[in-house]
């Protein structure tokens, strides 16, 4: 039961937690659905009224502008309300409940939560103790999963490759603090891509990382040959306090993205990053801003992809009523 | 005191090699006599044990009461009804109340609520260090002379080495056991599932086996260095497991334990962040299950515990890895050794001596046998008695358990506490205040 939380009685969305248990069908779904909004953003009028009268609350216990910017704009184009908390700074650090907060809002009448949390399970948690009416979307939740960002990157993929099938990958970076990569996995393993790889030091790669369905490589000119998609991850800076690794210069040159290490993939291969990037520190200005980069593609692709899981998400609870 | 008569039982009493269908006589609250009736005896009760198994009462190393300090999540009196419901007549409580038990008063505070309750054998292991801290000696003779049966820094850590060495040797000058729950808390961090594919699955701070099995080495060197008398709480892998066994057989004074879920339970059953399943230890993986298992089995692993830590809805209601560690076990302690003997080849009686016998000779108490002159500390329960885990059934104020809501087989019928009826299913009965 708990396993199918995001799922309504016809297999349908009505959260959207994890990209685990999703089959490769509704992914594709997800992309298509995608597809028919991405070409709005270029039209005079930029809205459709799916989402009219619904209330969206954007939760957010963790600070970021980017994911809630598109998450905003998107709620927007459906013809939502939408409100933006912050919650890092308000009710919860005076002591109230993770659980308060959300009865309050609830209380609102809301009929949505898009929920970024510091803590995995943050969002599966919230999903499992809202009132049966409201769906939790997850927009990052610890270490655990991302998986709006995983399916904007598998929408960008699927504009430049046109399919899965056959295409190699590789995901380099700080895998182990990394909820997006963890969502990359799976997606990119659902929708039957020939193989991922991951490459970074054993300092940053999870215990036991090969059960997730990648091969694990500490090598950049190994892990990067004959690869069509390069994943980078964004490194923390706190990561050298800790001895994870010894310096950003000592990273930079074994796992930084440069032109020279981009010559060991295929010549089309297309370099994504989920931002914001660090330049110099996990790849190099030129490549970030180079011809293969699709970095800025992957930002304007992410708010047709959240319309997209939103509206499903949303007909998901109307069809399980 | 009244005089009574256990009736055609199965009577398991693994110490005495005793197992056979007959009766048990109590007198004065002391065992009278086992299998074979004394003469002149006037029956003032007689309990019918008829198609039951009659033991010596449990004999439990780890059992947090909550009281003093953390009244939310349970009381000495919600607690030992638990206890008692469980079949567990001798508790050992660690020294994590607040306050801490670090001094006599504590020790006696605990007495005079036991008595008040009328639950008798509540055993307080001292602290080690003061207030738990880690750096000084608590007054370690004070508190065995108010009562204190071994001493353990519970799961808190040390400062450094040198501080559990002198710990040791001075515990060991007056022959005092420490209980010792080893981890390495530099390895073990904020981690809260066992650091393995689950864990990196669903991006949960993880454990690895090394924090445990590396401050188990230490100690075990420790012990060797100061000759204090060393138990090992509650072991959760196969690294822990080898070196104990390796202990033993050069000839190391050592022993251990285990919670009983962890018997049962691996990282594949935390579910998507189930926190009913947030424990420490974390629970592993499939082969530290089987080490586990085969640990008890051989002797490597001395005794099981119930490792009961009730909980109140607040403290696991959040996201998983900001959710107390810890699950309401005792009432669960029975049952789940029973399903233990359906499932391994560890026999009935092994399964007793376990939760009795053993325990009760680390500690070096006269309980957990049915031997005449010893307390008539006994369990009665019906191993192929199903009951459901609910509200109805439960006795622990903390409802914390994974197996909430399931079906278990196996239920105490009668406990006895010197030769008091504490506990008895049938009429719902339960001793008075």
């Amino acid at each position: 039961m708990n396993r199918h939380l995001q799922l309504n009685e016809q297999g349908r969305l009505k959260h959207f937690l994890t990209i685990e248990g999703l089959s490769k069908q509704l992914l594709t779904e997800v992309l298509d659905t995608a597809e028919s909004f991405a070409g709005m953003s270029e039209q005079q009028v930029k809205k459709v009224p799916l989402l009219r009268g619904k209330t969206i609350i954007n939760l957010f216990f963790e600070n970021s502008t980017r994911t809630r910017t598109t998450f905003e704009l998107a709620a927007t184009r459906l013809s939502a309300d939408v409100l933006s908390m912050n919650i890092a700074t308000s009710a919860t650090s005076k002591g109230e409940s993770l659980l308060d907060t959300i009865r309050n809002l609830e209380a609102m009448h809301v009929d949505m939560f898009i929920v970024r949390h510091a803590l995995s399970g943050a969002a599966h948690f919230i999903a499992q103790h809202s009132a049966p009416h409201i769906s939790v979307i997850n927009a990052g939740d610890g270490q655990h999963a991302h998986p709006t960002q995983a399916m904007l990157d598998m929408f960008t993929i699927r504009q430049h490759k046109k399919q899965f099938a056959g295409l190699k990958v590789a995901i380099v970076g700080d895998l182990l603090h990394s909820r997006v990569a963890r969502s990359q996995i799976q997606a990119l393993n659902t929708l039957g891509v020939a193989e991922v790889r991951v490459i970074a030091p054993k300092t940053l790669l999870p215990a036991q990382v090969k059960s997730m369905g990648v091969i694990d490589l500490h090598d950049m000119a190994e892990g990067l040959a004959d690869i069509d998609v390069i994943m980078m991850l964004r490194l923390q800076k706190e990561r050298m306090n800790s001895a994870f690794l010894p310096s950003e210069s000592e990273y930079f040159r074994c796992f930084g993205l440069t032109e020279a290490k981009l010559k060991y993939a295929k010549s089309d291969v297309i370099v994504m990053h989920p931002g914001p990037i660090n330049r110099g520190v996990e790849i190099a200005s030129g490549v970030a801003d180079g011809p293969h980069s699709v970095i800025l593609q992957q930002v304007s692709n992410g708010i047709a992809v959240r319309m997209a899981i939103m509206s499903m998400t949303m007909s998901g609870h109307g069809s399980a009523a | 005191m009244s005089k009574i008569l256990i009736r055609n039982g199965r009577v398991i009493d693994p110490a005495n090699a005793i197992d056979a269908v007959g009766s048990v006589w109590i007198a004065d609250g002391k065992i009278l006599a086992v299998l074979n009736a004394p003469a002149d005896f006037q029956t003032d009760q007689e309990i019918d044990a008829t198609g039951q198994v009659v033991c010596p009462g449990f004999v439990d190393l780890s059992v947090r009461l909550r009281e003093p300090g953390h009244g939310q999540k349970g009381s000495i009196r919600s607690e030992t009804r638990a206890a008692a419901a469980a079949g567990v007549t001798s508790l050992c409580l660690p020294p994590d109340t607040k306050p801490t038990i670090d001094t006599p008063a504590v020790v006696e505070f605990i007495k005079d609520k036991a008595e008040k309750v009328g639950y008798l054998q509540i055993y307080s292991i001292g602290a080690l260090t003061q207030r738990l801290a880690g750096s000084e000696l608590s007054a370690m003779f004070a508190l065995k002379e108010a009562g204190c049966i071994a001493v353990s820094n519970a799961s808190e850590p040390l400062a450094n080495l040198l501080i559990l060495r002198r710990a040791m040797e001075y515990a060991g000058s007056h022959n005092l056991l420490l209980m010792y729950r080893a981890n390495e808390a530099s390895l073990s961090g904020k981690g809260c599932a066992h650091e393995g594919a689950v864990a990196s699955r669903y991006g949960l701070p993880g454990i690895p086996e090394a924090a445990e099995s590396i401050a188990l080495a230490q100690c075990l060197e420790l012990a060797e260095l100061t000759g204090c008398r060393v138990h090992i709480s509650q072991v959760s892998c196969r690294q822990s497991v080898i070196k104990i066994q390796q202990a033993k057989k050069y000839g190391l004074h050592v022993s251990a334990d285990v919670a009983i879920h962890q018997l049962h339970l691996t990282e594949d059953d935390i579910i998507p962040f189930d926190s009913a399943y947030h424990v420490l230890p974390p629970f592993r993986s499939e082969i530290d299950r089987k080490y586990l298992r085969d640990a008890l089995a051989n002797g490597t692993l001395d005794a099981v515990c119930s490792d009961h830590q009730p909980h109140d809805l607040d403290a696991k209601l959040g996201a998983f890895p900001e959710t107390e560690p810890g699950v309401a076990s005792l009432e669960t302690l029975l049952p789940l050794m029973l399903r233990l003997v359906e499932q391994h080849p560890i026999s009935l009686s092994q399964a007793i001596a376990v939760l009795t016998e053993k325990p009760a000779a680390i500690l070096g108490l006269a309980a957990g046998a049915l031997t005449p002159g010893f307390p008539a500390d006994i369990c009665i329960f019906d191993p192929q008695c199903s009951w459901q885990v609910n509200s109805q059934t439960w006795r622990s104020a903390g409802r914390n358990s994974p197996y909430w809501g399931q079906t278990l087989r196996g239920r105490v019928a009668h406990t006895l506490q010197s030769g008091r009826i504490i506990y008895a299913l049938a009429d719902n009965a339960i001793f008075e205040d």
